[in-house]
């Protein structure tokens, strides 16, 4: 928990002299990877971040939208990868509490929660099991006493996470424009923080997160209360109702350190404050541990004196502490006390700006012949086969997740999780679509081509909804980014989501880095996120109950990209391939093509063709409405390949669309005017899906017994 | 006509509660912080779900000893409609003014859910307006939902007619699968499902029309034309 010795120099340099004990605790909270960003910010500037919709505001934590009629939305996405692999249950918990500040942070109202969760694999690593089960059970604690539904998000198993746990978690908020907290501040304000009190948990936190993880730091890991922070959020929207609040933080990584040295750096003031004055929960702490701890549920507050009392009332109403830690000066500099003695003086720029790196990149050896296939083993019987894909931790339903959260709470999901994306309705009668996508397979495959393909998968979901792009969230998560190889697939990956926001300009509202994800085993695959949130003017799909007789329709090319695929991972046990590449002006007809359909009114049900390809794809629509299915693999459009191919090929800008038969005539001929890629596949009826070439069934599943495993499977495999 | 909404500390469906009452139903509906007192004019109160006091000690147990309490006792005693959903629900029976007790569901999870109730009793100021048998798709969002009376008890609910719902399949291991139940007077109900979140058509997949029954029910009681 200390500065590099370049930086102790620099920062001696910097102020003329040699630092304080709190000084030195301030800035190696401030200055670590995970506050500081040293390594990315220099890169993730290309990204592109304007458009006709953001409204940015200094100081904001998270992204704002403006979704018309004088209301916002607020989004933001965060990690707990460090602290949930030590301790799931907290760790989760705690990491679903600091995205929801952030959105609380900017005056609106948190109303809806999406995780991403990843662990090794659970069908043999009991560790991965316990992880899992835990960190689902902490989040669902956390966000159900809130009354945020969960209505979203992903789990994924792989190897390359055992020991270890990737916990991302990304939150919306809604309100009205005119309440949007503007941050501002002036000589005088009253400094005062507001929430639980400062204890020894979470001591040192953001450096503990920007190393790799070798040691199990328990004191390192927060401790969640969502009791405490419910009351946060009713007491903060109240004072917000009221006009009490000037500025406001939320206190994340480095605790105090961080939440004065950014808001005194944001609004070019400065904060002089006394740790005496924060209220502890034990009686004997000493300044370096008050300024870095990273107990949760605080709020920074900047209001003043005339203010102070209304404030006073709202928090005593909830019984929440709130004590006036310090005030504005107009110094620029952070001065904290305890008492009259002085423990720390520094300039707010220097704190709270690190000097940033440019890291060397590489490309990395293993992916010099990643995309040369092996020779597979044939496969026998791709109905026994399908039997074992279906009942696959990555493939199974993950209703035993999303039923353990509350996901009506709040009373706006109208499209429910479990489907490609959820729907949330808003005030001023439009709908809010939002889905989170990552794919580390494809992404370690091609680091480059897997991200653009999370993106198109992520839009192609909210599109399925008939939401049109607005905003996109990226949440980069990697290895040790002094490691060349690993900042090299870092910065792929970035180009990758700038190439595709630029096209379809979708700016980015927010995001998050996540470095140092390794254990002694080794660095995770390149796991970048990509939330996106659509907005419907009207009407959402609402899936239509699929009868016997109605048509099943294919959009975009099936392809020879196997790399990273479900079906070459977990049937043949192969890593390597070719990665499936978007094509943008493609992928832009299609989009554009469903989105009019949809408009149109045209379809029963859409759905999206990814993880597991064409065979998972149209059996989750068969199993979800309880239909048989007979599908011809031969028109299937896309080049001629070998049946295992098509059927489990995951290549991108692919839908499903369901529709009566009456309809057809109407979608064929919009399809051709579009010039898309198009065919009917299926039929349909009956108790069975099957696959079908040349008049034989290549798969015969019972839709009930497929259901039943797709069901049950991934709560079998958790209770035993 | 007035109905009251009372919140708590943790209280997190009183936002969805009082919008249903009023945008939905056209009710005039007032929120009542746990501290303050009940005016005499109420004409009926409604105890919100979420998770008063963050469930500790056991949920519902702290908020039945908050000093609103003693005002719902008085009501339920004088013949006023009262309705307690989900944590509302097991405040009621923590402060002793329903039967039963509401344990961990069998599964030890959380369990969001979209179940189906049956209509036991349709002569409470609740399900006046539903048929009886009628069967309600609704939700249910809990950990400790799972009702629990000694067979003593039960017969004597069967009885005095005080079993409002029962579920139509078993969802959590409820004696006697209900999900619902009242006082002998009839006039205090308590709930597990959420009818708030099923009595408009926009967020209720399956039908709004038996859940918008209950409010429909209510109305009809304190005397307001829909």
């Amino acid at each position: 928990m200390s500065l590099e010795p370049q930086e102790l120099d620099e920062l001696t340099s910097k102020i003329g002299r040699k630092p304080t004990s709190t000084e030195l605790q301030i800035v190696a909270a401030e200055w670590s990877e995970h506050c500081s960003y040293k390594s990315s910010k220099k890169h993730l500037k290309m990204l592109p971040m304007k458009g006709p919709l953001v409204i940015s505001e200094k100081g904001y934590d998270s992204g704002v939208l403006d979704v018309g009629d004088g209301y916002v939305i607020t989004a933001h996405i965060e990690s707990h990868n460090h602290p949930s692999a030590v301790e799931p249950y907290g760790g989760a918990a705690t990491g679903v509490g600091g995205v929801i500040r952030d959105i609380l942070s900017t005056g609106t109202r948190p109303i809806a929660l999406f995780d991403g969760l990843r662990f090794g694999d659970i069908e043999k690593d009991l560790q991965a099991r316990w992880l899992f089960k835990n960190a689902v059970t902490g989040i669902a604690d956390y966000g159900n006493c809130l009354g945020i539904p969960t209505i979203g998000g992903e789990v994924e198993f792989d190897e390359c996470y055992s020991n270890y746990a990737l916990v991302d978690v990304a939150a919306i908020g809604f309100g009205k424009k005119k309440n949007l907290i503007k941050n501002h501040a002036k000589k005088g304000d009253l400094v005062v923080l507001l929430g639980g009190s400062t204890g020894r948990d979470g001591i040192g936190g953001s450096q503990f997160a920007s190393d790799s993880l070798e040691s199990e730091n328990r004191s390192a890991v927060q401790i969640p209360d969502p009791f405490i922070e419910k009351l946060i959020i009713e007491a903060i929207l109240e004072a917000r109702n009221q006009n009490l609040i000037h500025a406001m933080k939320d206190l994340g990584g480095g605790g105090l350190s961080c939440a004065v040295s950014e808001t005194a750096d944001a609004l070019s003031i400065g904060i002089e404050m006394d740790v005496n004055k924060v209220h502890t929960r034990e009686s004997d702490m000493n300044p370096d541990e008050i300024m870095v701890s990273e107990s949760q549920e605080r709020m920074l507050i900047v209001t003043n004196n005339e203010k102070l009392k209304k404030l006073q009332e709202i928090c005593k109403k909830f019984r929440i502490a709130c004590s006036v830690i310090g005030h504005v000066t107009s110094d620029n500099m952070m001065h904290v006390k305890k008492g009259k003695k002085t423990c720390a003086n520094l300039p707010t720029d220097v704190v709270a700006n690190a000097t940033l790196l440019d890291r060397p990149s590489k490309k990395p050896a293993y992916l010099e012949n990643i995309e040369k296939e092996k020779k597979l083993k044939p496969i026998l019987d791709y109905t026994k086969m399908m039997m074992k894909f279906i009942a696959s931790p990555n493939i199974a339903s993950k209703i035993w997740v999303y039923g353990q959260y509350d996901h009506e709470v709040g009373i706006r999901t109208t499209v429910k999780p479990g489907k490609d994306a959820s729907v949330l309705r808003l005030d001023n009668g439009k709908f809010l679509a939002a889905k989170i996508d990552g794919n580390p397979k494809h992404c370690y495959v091609n680091p480059r081509e897997g991200v653009i393909g999370c993106f198109e998968e992520a839009c192609r979901n909210v599109v399925c909804t008939g939401a049109k792009p607005i905003g996109m969230l990226d949440h980069l998560q990697f290895g040790n980014p002094e490691n060349p190889e690993i900042f090299w697939t870092f910065l792929e990956s970035l180009k990758g989501i700038t190439d595709f926001a630029k096209y379809f300009e979708i700016p980015c509202v927010g995001g998050k880095v996540s470095l140092y994800n390794e254990t002694p085993s080794g660095p995770i695959k390149p796991t970048p996120i990509i939330g996106i949130l659509g907005l419907i003017d009207k009407n959402p799909l609402y899936s239509k109950k699929i009868i016997a007789g109605d048509c099943l329709i294919i959009i975009g090319d099936t392809k020879n990209e196997m790399g990273g695929s479900e079906y070459f991972e977990y049937i043949h046990k192969f890593i390597g391939g070719k990665c499936p590449i978007v094509n943008f002006q493609e992928s832009k007809t299609n989009m554009n093509l469903v989105l009019d359909v949809i408009g149109k009114d045209l379809l029963k049900t859409a759905h999206d063709c990814s993880k597991g390809g064409l065979a998972v794809a149209v059996s989750e629509l068969c199993m979800t409405h309880e239909i048989g299915c007979n599908v011809s693999l031969e028109k299937v459009p896309g080049p001629k390949l070998d049946v295992d191919r098509v059927l489990f090929s995951e290549s991108h800008s692919r839908y499903l669309l369901v529709l009566e038969k009456k309809n057809l005539k109407k979608l064929e001929e919009l399809s051709k005017k579009s010039k898309v890629s198009y065919k009917m596949i299926g039929v349909f009826g009956g108790e069975n899906i099957r696959f079908n070439k040349e008049n034989k069934h290549v798969i015969d599943l019972r839709v009930d017994k497929a259901q039943k495993t797709w069901f049950n499977s991934l709560r079998e495999l958790v209770h035993g | 006509m007035k109905v009251g909404v009372i919140v708590f500390p943790g209280s997190n469906c009183d936002r969805d509660m009082y919008h249903v009452l009023t945008d939905v139903f056209k009710l005039n509906a007032e929120y009542f912080w746990h501290e303050k007192g009940l005016p005499k004019n109420i004409d009926a109160v409604i105890l919100p779900g979420g998770f008063s006091y963050g469930d500790r000690l056991r949920s519902g147990a702290i908020a039945a000893h908050s000093p609103i309490i003693k005002d719902v006792r008085k009501m339920a005693e004088k013949g006023i409609p009262i309705l307690g959903v989900c944590n509302g629900f097991q405040i009621l029976v923590e402060a002793g003014l329903l039967p039963g007790a509401l344990l961990k569901n069998t599964s030890l999870n959380f369990m969001c859910k979209w179940t189906n109730l049956i209509v036991e009793n349709n002569t409470t100021p609740f399900t006046n307006k539903l048929k009886l048998h009628q069967k309600i798709p609704i939700p249910i969002a809990n950990g400790e939902g799972r009702y629990y009376v000694d067979d003593e008890t039960l017969k004597k609910l069967k009885k005095k007619n005080q079993i409002v719902f029962r579920y139509s399949e078993v969802v959590n291991g409820s004696s006697d699968k209900i999900a619902g139940v009242c006082n002998e007077d009839g006039n205090v109900v308590g709930m597990m499902p959420h009818p708030e979140r099923a009595a408009e058509s926009e967020i209720n997949p399956i039908d709004n029309k038996p859940s918008s029954l209950i409010f429909e029910s209510l109305l009809n009681t304190i005397g307001v034309k829909n």
